[in-house]
């Protein structure tokens, strides 16, 4: 049955946590948690939803969970599912699951997401993509687009911001031949629970990547955060997609397919302006941002649909 | 019971094979590959009911079996040198989280220069990571440790990770007779695990987490008092041990001729056994020689230390790792036993074997005599390259 607003089960399972008005990465914790259940065992490196989470004596999690090492998301995914099997102990509906930030998947997790991909391990890798270390105080990280000013990639008479544009994380998970990847937004929910939908009831290693706007470190209002996650995708600036590995859809290669895919783009200047980490950014710099968009999405409505 | 002839490493392998891990995860460095390799073979020939974890790293081999422990798996990886280095950061997730893992460590020199042999600067740099640490002399008692090292680690009063360390290819590539107990026997000396620190289905938990300054302190005082557990823990896994299996063990040093030894040398590892033989050559030469083996340096035995050196004159650590710029760590860690019984004596710490360097009999039987000239109250003959109390054995004169 396909989840909405309305069937989404009541039972909240991550609440009572610290994260600031308006957080993108919360909201995606708290649906995926519905959509996986009381017996989804969750691990989470350091990061925002760790650190909001994780205060003893206030710990926000409803089912198992436990913190792992930063880079160590998916190897702790990985043991916590060999744990259970191995005892004979995994009870029906049980997702392992980790929820790690951008930073914490496509710079320090890579190599250990990398592994447990390349074993295939029984786990869903949910990256919430809020484009930049922001526990740490909005430092660069590899998911941080061209033009965003961050603490590290400070604006100046150089630079608008960040000078080099997001790591292209969802294609390097998908050449592993993964089962299942994807990409999702907290302002498109129901494709989200869609896909997490469809990663719960797969076994093998799934993986999901969600955007997930933050309001400190992008500079907008905490209200905002839902709209501006659905206009990044609108944009053109974030997509929407699934690969399907061979092993699933019986292509070699695996099969990638946009899941939104919109005739023409809302324009991106009211989307950039709208965030004050775009506030240095010249019409240049719009340009650039607007041409590597176009770029990705010729190749994407070539390669993939 | 069985007697086979093994390395260090394949007999530790038998030991990890008998107490049953549910998880193993593992990744190659030499030299302890041998085990990794001899396990993925009993596992494979279905001597093992394991899950065999190919994973890509050693920080990931501690971390998949940090997340497994918290299932409440029974758990091993293994390592050495730069491994255990990388690892390093998740070392305290483990103790920290009181995970009981067992992790064997061949000692081997860190980098740079680059150098595969065996000395022991890998373990010695890290004995803050708040795991127990314990060093074989030798394949038997590597192998029991491999027992031993889980009931004293799941043991509801420790709730800890114990690092055995066994000297690089000085054990885990040496052969030696083994008795091999039977399973039935291990079976009867190490049940399953049983923990309330694990994951729960009808009361969910979250086992691991962040503790801010209002409450952090007690999780530390909570490690410290877990860790000075040990002591007695081992001593009872040990009677244990001794009535199931008929072989007996010490605690957490081995005390030999220092009743009434004049001059005492302190060892970790396997160099015990060249020690030993010195110590007997003197003793027959009518010289009060005696050896304090450490098998536990985390806990730190102090009062055992203080109590084996009581009626010396003099000291010595023989120890293969410097901590630059100070002394050998185990020198530190006899000095302040020593201090803590509030005594002072005439002490050298001996670095020797650094890099695979042998130690031979010669240097042992040197830094013997160096001692026996302090507990006589005269100045020692040079015996390495000295710099304050630490000397270097095997190094003559000016260092380039």
């Amino acid at each position: 049955m396909a989840l909405n607003a309305r069937t989404m089960p009541d039972e909240e399972l991550f609440y009572g946590h610290k994260a600031c008005p308006g957080c993108g990465a919360s909201l995606a914790v708290r649906a995926a948690l519905k959509v996986l259940g009381p017996n989804a065992v969750a691990a989470l490196p350091a990061g925002c939803m760790s650190a909001v989470g994780f205060n003893f004596p206030q710990l926000a999690f409803g089912n198992n969970a436990m913190i792992t090492p930063f880079a160590s998301t998916a190897a702790v995914l990985s043991g916590i599912e060999a744990g259970l099997r191995s005892q004979g102990i995994k009870p029906d509906g049980c997702t392992v699951v980790g929820f790690a930030g951008d930073g914490g998947t496509a710079d320090i997790g890579l190599q250990a997401l990398s592994g447990a991909i390349d074993r295939n391990d029984d786990i869903l890798y949910i990256c919430y993509d809020n484009e930049a270390y922001m526990n740490t105080g909005i430092q660069k990280s590899g998911l941080t687009p061209y033009g965003a000013s961050t603490t590290t990639t400070p604006a100046g008479p150089a630079h608008p911001g960040s000078f080099t544009q997001k790591k292209q994380l969802f294609q390097i998970v998908a050449a592993h031949g993964i089962p299942y990847a994807a990409t999702a937004s907290v302002g498109y929910m129901a494709d989200f629970l869609k896909k997490l939908e469809r990663a719960r009831d797969m076994s093998g290693t799934r993986f999901i990547h969600v955007m997930a706007p933050c309001p400190v470190g992008w500079g907008f209002p905490s209200a905002d955060t839902v709209d501006v996650a659905k206009e990044i995708v609108d944009t053109g600036l974030w997509f929407l997609a699934e690969y399907e590995g061979p092993g699933v859809c019986g292509k070699p290669g695996g099969k990638f397919r946009l899941t939104r895919n919109p005739k023409s783009f809302a324009p991106i200047e009211p989307y950039l302006r709208r965030q004050k980490r775009y506030s240095a950014d010249a019409d240049t710099d719009l340009e650039l941002i607007e041409a590597a968009r176009d770029a990705q999405w010729e190749h994407m409505r070539e390669a993939w649909v | 019971m069985t007697r086979m002839f093994l390395s260090g490493n394949e007999a530790f392998a038998e030991g990890i094979r008998l107490a049953r891990p549910n998880v193993i995860s593992a990744y190659p460095i030499t030299p302890q590959t041998t085990v990794v390799e001899a396990l993925a073979k009993m596992v494979e020939d279905g001597k093992l009911a394991s899950e065999y974890m190919h994973v890509e790293s050693e920080h990931t081999a501690l971390s998949a079996a940090i997340g497994a422990s918290a299932t409440g798996a029974r758990t091993f990886t293994a390592t050495s040198s730069q491994g255990l280095l990388y690892m390093a950061e998740c070392l305290t997730y483990a103790s920290g989280g009181r995970f009981p893992i067992v992790m064997m460590n061949a000692n081997r020199a860190l980098a740079l220069p680059w150098n595969i042999y065996g000395d022991q600067r890998d373990s010695l740099s890290l004995l803050d990571h708040g795991w127990i640490q314990v060093y074989a002399k030798d394949n038997q008692e590597a192998l029991d440790l491999a027992l031993m090292a889980y009931a004293v680690g799941e043991d509801a009063r420790v709730s800890l990770p114990v690092m055995v360390n066994m000297d690089g290819f000085a054990l885990t590539h040496t052969y030696e007779a083994v008795d091999v107990p039977d399973q039935a026997q291990a079976d009867a000396f190490l049940p399953p695990y049983v923990t309330q620190n694990r994951f729960d289905f009808t009361n969910p938990k979250n086992i691991g987490y962040s503790a801010g300054p209002e409450y952090n302190r007690f999780y530390q005082v909570a490690h410290h008092e877990a860790m000075l557990a040990v002591r007695d823990v081992v001593a009872e896994v040990e009677a244990r041990f001794a009535k199931t299996f008929g072989r007996e063990y010490p605690g957490l040093v081995e005390a030999y001729m220092t009743d009434d030894a004049d001059f005492v040398m302190v060892t970790l590892g396997s160099v015990s056994g060249i020690a030993r033989d010195v110590v007997d050559d003197l003793r027959r030469a009518g010289k009060k020689a005696g050896l304090v083996r450490i098998r536990y340096l985390r806990p730190l035995p102090q009062e055992e230390i203080a109590e084996a050196l009581k009626p010396a004159k003099a000291f010595g650590v023989l120890e293969k790792d410097v901590s630059f710029g100070a002394t050998g760590a185990v020198y530190a860690g006899v000095q302040a036993s020593l201090a803590s019984s509030g005594r002072a004596l005439p002490s050298l710490g001996f670095v020797g074997g650094l890099g695979g360097d042998d130690i031979s009999r010669h240097q042992v039987e040197d830094a013997f005599a160096s001692l026996e000239a302090l507990s006589l109250g005269k100045a020692p003959a040079a015996c390495g390259h000295q710099v304050g109390d630490v000397v270097f054995l095997n190094v003559a004169g000016e260092v380039a």
